[in-house]
């Protein structure tokens, strides 16, 4: 086990954690804002995989594919919002689980009815593609790369948007005392509007970006909204920089899980067992971390309230 | 507005009455579908103890219906191919007699839910429902790598097992049977809601500080509900896995977990019977609207927001308001 092979599986690790984040922030966005569940953010997610590989295929532009995914999975998620998740907000948990899983069933037969069953490719564009040298003479995909600054750019953006801008601060507010800011005169029904769009550009631009590197297909949001469940939950619910931390914590236990557990078991089994032991164990270790978490912390690293 | 005891008798005519007319029509497809529902209303009705009496939003008991399935696949398999289980410390050999099956799985998941619930009560809220979903998912995980047994294509059981006295391989006796432990638990439901016990933890779910004002521990109510609730989807799942003769990761899958879900809400959460009707019209709705369109989970995604946003209380709940148990 070399010192390159470390570093580039720490760096995949790092840029599966930073879209998680992505998936994550929003999810923790709309439940720390609205206290709503919402299972059909993976669909957001796969909304704007469809859009950038649409709009990529057509105009054979990857930006113009970024924007179309952004857009499209924004206005996909303020329609879903006025239409259907405002009549959730004073529901309980149990409501807002099964409404949002009857969502998901709609956007995935929706979309294999227009796209059709066969999964899309998304292209990495020349300008994006190929290895790029590292300090040490570590070759990485530039890609993967351009995905870890990219995400990085988007988190601080987020910050600076939480923390410095008046939406900010109307989120914030919105977050601890909803009554009190539509006292003092905010649209408290826009501000939800908006929040959840915020929440659903996220997701559709990682469902694009990530959609470059896998195919793109439909059902591709649930794996990846489940993970995003556990980066939140590890983070605490409601927190931005928790889902941060525990996206990167995911993003590193899963991809380094899959790569030294079966290195691990070689010292205590044969090798095929031990493949089959590791292989195993690392497939359940984010759901371990998770659990272990909760055990220790009921309500998350960085967690306010239950 | 209908009373409720009317809706419950017309379910169980339903159950007894649709295979008989199915026997006499020669529709053997049709006792099959009963088979379904009444095996998914077995799991629903576990679900609800933990759901609707309990207050517990578990969004992991597809781990539990899993379990059962595995305790039947696993058995079958050593009896069907001559090996034991485990030779050490006791001889453990297959077996293909369904009490013996069901005794295994309801044994088997209740120490599974005991397990996950001691370590998923400490939380509550949303966070009880994720770290559910999360052991769900490293049971499916797990059973997906599970080499031995299948490994992410399953096990199949090349005959039924049986039981003393009947030939399961008929469909209309396999029914029966399977109807017996619907009507077995659906009395068990009863009794236990109105029971001390019961009493006390639709209490621990309504008010859990006056419950712990007058001694009681809510934290414990709700780990007995677990566990009781986890037992009996894993007869389910070992009935389930019977039916089709094959188990695979799918029953620990947290779409499987979705699903039991749907059909205690779409029958009603809380109601002796809402768990029975939501499994008859889910299977239902599956087999009518899947002949209608290829897409019909769109359908099916429609009507359930429809339930959700505009009927209180599940089905049972619009054909005979007043609230459920619930709320």
């Amino acid at each position: 086990m070399s010192l390159i092979l470390l570093i580039e599986q720490v760096l995949n690790g790092l840029q599966f954690g930073i879209m998680l984040f992505l998936m994550a922030a929003g999810l923790t966005l709309i439940f720390g804002v609205m206290g709503l569940i919402n299972l059909a953010h993976g669909s957001l997610y796969m909304i704007g995989a469809f859009c950038a590989a649409a709009v990529a295929a057509w105009s054979g532009s990857f930006l113009l594919g970024l924007v179309a995914a952004l857009a499209g999975a924004a206005i996909a998620g303020a329609l879903v919002e006025l239409i259907v998740i405002r009549r959730l907000y004073d529901k309980d948990h149990l409501d807002q689980v099964l409404a949002t899983f009857a969502l998901i069933l709609i956007f995935s037969e929706g979309t294999r009815w227009i796209f059709g069953s066969f999964p899309l490719y998304l292209n990495v564009p020349a300008y994006l593609s190929g290895p790029v040298t590292l300090p040490g003479g570590i070759e990485y995909p530039f890609y993967r790369l351009a995905l870890i600054i990219v995400g990085l750019a988007v988190a601080a953006g987020l910050y600076l948007l939480i923390s410095k801008t008046r939406l900010g601060v109307q989120i914030r507010a919105g977050e601890n005392d909803r009554e009190m800011i539509a006292a003092l005169g905010i649209d408290i029904a826009r501000l939800y509007t908006i929040v959840f769009a915020l929440g659903a550009a996220l997701a559709g631009l990682a469902g694009a970006l990530v959609g470059a590197i896998q195919s793109v297909q439909v059902g591709m949001g649930e794996p990846v909204l489940i993970m995003a469940f556990v980066v939140i939950v590890i983070g605490g619910i409601g927190s931005i920089k928790g889902a941060l931390i525990g996206a990167v914590l995911v993003g590193l236990t899963d991809t380094l899980g899959g790569i030294f557990l079966p290195e691990i078991m070689k010292l205590f089994f044969d090798p095929s067992t031990a493949t089959s032991i590791g292989s195993s164990l690392a497939s359940m270790a984010i759901y371990v971390l998770m659990a272990a978490v909760l055990i220790l912390k009921p309500s998350g690293l960085f967690g306010v309230r239950a | 507005m209908i009373r409720e005891a009317y809706v419950n008798a017309l379910t169980l005519a339903l159950f007894a009455l649709i295979p008989l007319w199915a026997v006499l029509a020669d529709e053997p497809f049709t006792i099959t579908l009963m088979t379904r529902a009444a095996i998914f209303a077995i799991a629903a009705i576990g679900l609800n103890i933990a759901l609707g009496l309990g207050g517990l939003v578990s969004l992991g008991h597809a781990v539990f219906f899993g379990v059962g399935g595995y305790a039947m696949g696993i058995l079958a398999h050593h009896a069907q191919t001559y090996t034991a289980l485990s030779e050490w410390p006791f001889l453990i050999e297959g077996t293909k007699s369904m009490p013996v099956i069901w005794l295994a799985a309801v044994v088997l998941s209740a120490l599974a839910a005991l397990v996950i619930g001691i370590l998923s009560l400490r939380t509550t809220g949303v966070y009880f429902i994720m770290i559910t979903l999360a052991f769900g998912q490293m049971f499916f995980f797990f059973a997906i790598s599970w080499a031995e047994y299948g490994g992410e294509d399953g096990l199949s059981i090349y005959v039924r097992n049986g039981f003393p006295g009947l030939n399961t391989l008929d469909p209309i006796q396999f029914y029966g049977l399977c109807l017996g432990l619907l009507c077995l638990v659906l009395v068990f439901a009863w009794k236990l809601a109105g029971s001390p016990f019961g009493l006390a933890l639709n209490a621990a779910r309504q008010a859990p500080v006056r419950v712990e004002t007058v001694g009681l521990d809510p934290t414990r109510l709700r780990l007995v509900a677990f566990v009781l609730s986890g037992a009996i989807a894993g007869l389910a799942g070992a009935l389930f896995a019977d039916l089709n003769r094959f188990v695979s990761p799918v029953m620990f899958s947290w779409q499987t977990s979705g699903e039991i879900m749907i059909f205690v809400i779409l029958g009603g959460v809380g109601r002796l019977f809402g768990p029975v009707i939501g499994a008859l019209v889910f299977v239902a709705l599956e087999h009518w609207l899947g002949g209608l369109s290829e897409y019909w989970h769109i359908y099916l995604g429609l009507l359930l927001l429809l339930i959700v946003l505009f009927g209180r209380g599940g089905l049972i709940g619009m054909i005979c308001g007043r609230e459920a148990v619930h709320d």
